[in-house]
């Protein structure tokens, strides 16, 4: 569960990236926030993965008050959200399997529990034969499907995909978010960051449209205008 | 921290060691050079010190004692000297084995001959322990009844006591210094290994991985090449120090300055730099990495 209520951001430089920004997305929901460059969707994926604090307004993220939360309970926070990448983030020099033991090591996972979670995601994301294979190996859209299998690894209440799609071509991108919704029907809440037209078009799901750190739509349906 | 994690930060600061290998050589380099220059200059210092610790059980001053006083008066001046604070040992000298000394240096001198005995003073000879009390004492045995008159050179054991005193603190200046310049350096160079990892840092920190969690495997990396240059640096200190040792026999130097035989202090110099090299590796790790924590 997200909710901003009238947030403002401004940089040190005097940028305001966001104008009172009002969101409240429910637990189950998939979403895309959609908008320009420089729009102000980056700034709200920081704020709600805690890497920059507003600057006015409350932001509470999976039950967490991010404006009072203490340094200690950050990471705590980040494991119920799993965050996807557009420009992947693996670590080159370790295989599928090592870079989702990475992730369920940093939660303090056991080798049992490693075991047991890592072949269950690989099949849900369609690798269960590339476990040992390095990401380099792979195609970008074999890469995207990674860090997927790692966003969802820690079984996280929510996902949040920064542009997912913006390094692959249409075919993998329809396979990326195909699968994204699928993964969002078994439960997990779905906030995916785009400014492709196309692909949101085809899924009829809640799209929530700024410009210029303000929002200008927030409804139902593909269409959108940029 | 939990067991299972233990094992994982050490296997990861291992394997990161190889991993960045010739980061880690620069690591190590630097702080081997570090260590030897703080080793040289600890060394010296206690070199120095040694050097000053024999001049000073040298030291010692003349009490002469009262012609009046009987054998039986001059063994309870004796007993009280030695129940006064700072005094080591005491030595009852007669007047005439004060003579017999006097003529030793005198050989060549028939003119002293025939000096009778009468002449000299019994005397007692004096050993101070703390030549930094050296004043004090000589006060406190010129006070008891007894002592005709003494005879101490105050000033070269202050002398003695000024430079024990200057080349120590100098040494620490010194060393304190080199140490924080280490840390730097050693930070800076860990840092520089760490900056190609940041991704990874930052990929762990977006995982949920706490602060400790992330900087454990830094830390017990920056331990594992400090104590492996500690190693390296004890070796080659001990290399120098004998060749320094060996070139002032061979320049006829050591009757000025000897070294102290390594064999005497390699325990102490070795545990200082294994723990200093863990210290400076540590510290400087949990520096590096504090930046890349801020994600």
């Amino acid at each position: 569960m997200i909710r901003l209520i009238d947030v403002h951001k401004e940089y040190d430089n005097g940028t305001k990236a966001l104008k009172g920004i009002n969101l409240r997305i429910e637990d189950g929901e998939f979403v895309f926030l959609v908008g320009p460059s420089g729009s102000g969707k980056s700034t709200i994926i920081k704020l709600l993965t805690a890497e920059i604090t507003a600057s006015k307004g409350r932001v509470i993220v999976n039950g967490y008050n991010l404006g009072n939360i203490r340094r200690w309970q950050i990471p705590h926070m980040r494991r119920t959200l799993g965050i996807i990448f557009q420009d992947f983030r693996l670590i080159e020099k370790k295989t599928v399997q090592g870079n989702l033991e990475f992730a369920m090591r940093t939660v303090g996972a056991s080798g049992r529990e490693m075991r047991k979670r890592i072949p269950y995601v690989l099949d849900l994301v369609g690798l269960e034969d590339k476990a040992d294979v390095y990401p380099n190996e792979m195609s970008g859209g074999e890469q995207q499907r990674v860090a997927i299998a790692r966003a969802l690894v820690n079984n996280p209440k929510m996902i949040i995909a920064d542009e997912p799609t913006g390094n692959l071509d249409p075919r993998r991108s329809l396979e990326i978010m195909t699968l994204l919704e699928r993964i969002n029907a078994m439960g997990t809440t779905m906030l995916v960051v785009t400014h492709e037209r196309d692909l949101v078009n085809r899924f009829s799901k809640r799209v929530v449209a700024i410009k210029d750190g303000e929002m200008i739509r927030d409804g139902q349906g593909g269409y959108y205008r940029a | 921290m939990r067991r299972l994690n233990l094992g994982y930060f050490i296997k990861e600061g291992f394997s990161s060691i190889f991993s960045h290998g010739l980061m880690s050589f620069a690591a190590v380099c630097m702080i081997v050079a570090c260590l030897i220059i703080m080793g040289s200059f600890s060394l010296l210092a206690i070199n120095v010190d040694d050097m000053l610790k024999q001049l000073e059980e040298e030291n010692e001053f003349l009490a002469f004692i009262d012609e009046d006083y009987t054998e039986n008066q001059i063994r309870e001046l004796m007993a009280q000297v030695r129940q006064l604070d700072n005094v080591g040992q005491v030595e009852y000298i007669t007047r005439e084995q004060a003579k017999a000394d006097y003529l030793k240096g005198h050989e060549s001198e028939g003119l002293y001959v025939n000096l009778p005995d009468e002449v000299l003073r019994d005397r007692l000879s004096i050993h101070v322990i703390d030549l930094e009390r050296f004043s004090e004492t000589v006060e406190a045995v010129k006070a008891l009844p007894g002592v005709a008159n003494h005879r101490a050179a105050s000033e070269v054991a202050e002398g003695f006591v000024a430079v024990r005193n200057a080349v120590t603190a100098l040494a620490m200046v010194l060393v304190a210094i080199l140490a924080v310049v280490s840390l730097f350096i050693i930070a800076n160079t860990i840092r520089l290994a760490t900056f190609a990892r940041r991704e990874e840092i930052a990929i762990m920190k977006m995982c949920g991985a706490t602060d400790g969690f992330v900087r454990w495997p830094f830390i017990v990396e920056g331990l594992i090449l400090g104590l492996m240059g500690a190693l390296v640096a004890f070796f080659l200190q001990w290399g120098v120090y004998v060749a320094v040792g060996s070139a002032l026999v061979e320049n006829g130097a050591n009757a000025l300055f000897s070294l102290m035989d390594f064999g005497l202090i390699w325990k102490r110099v070795l545990g200082i730099f294994m723990l200093s090299g863990a210290a400076i590796g540590a510290v400087g790790s949990g520096f590096a990495i504090r930046k890349f924590l801020q994600v």
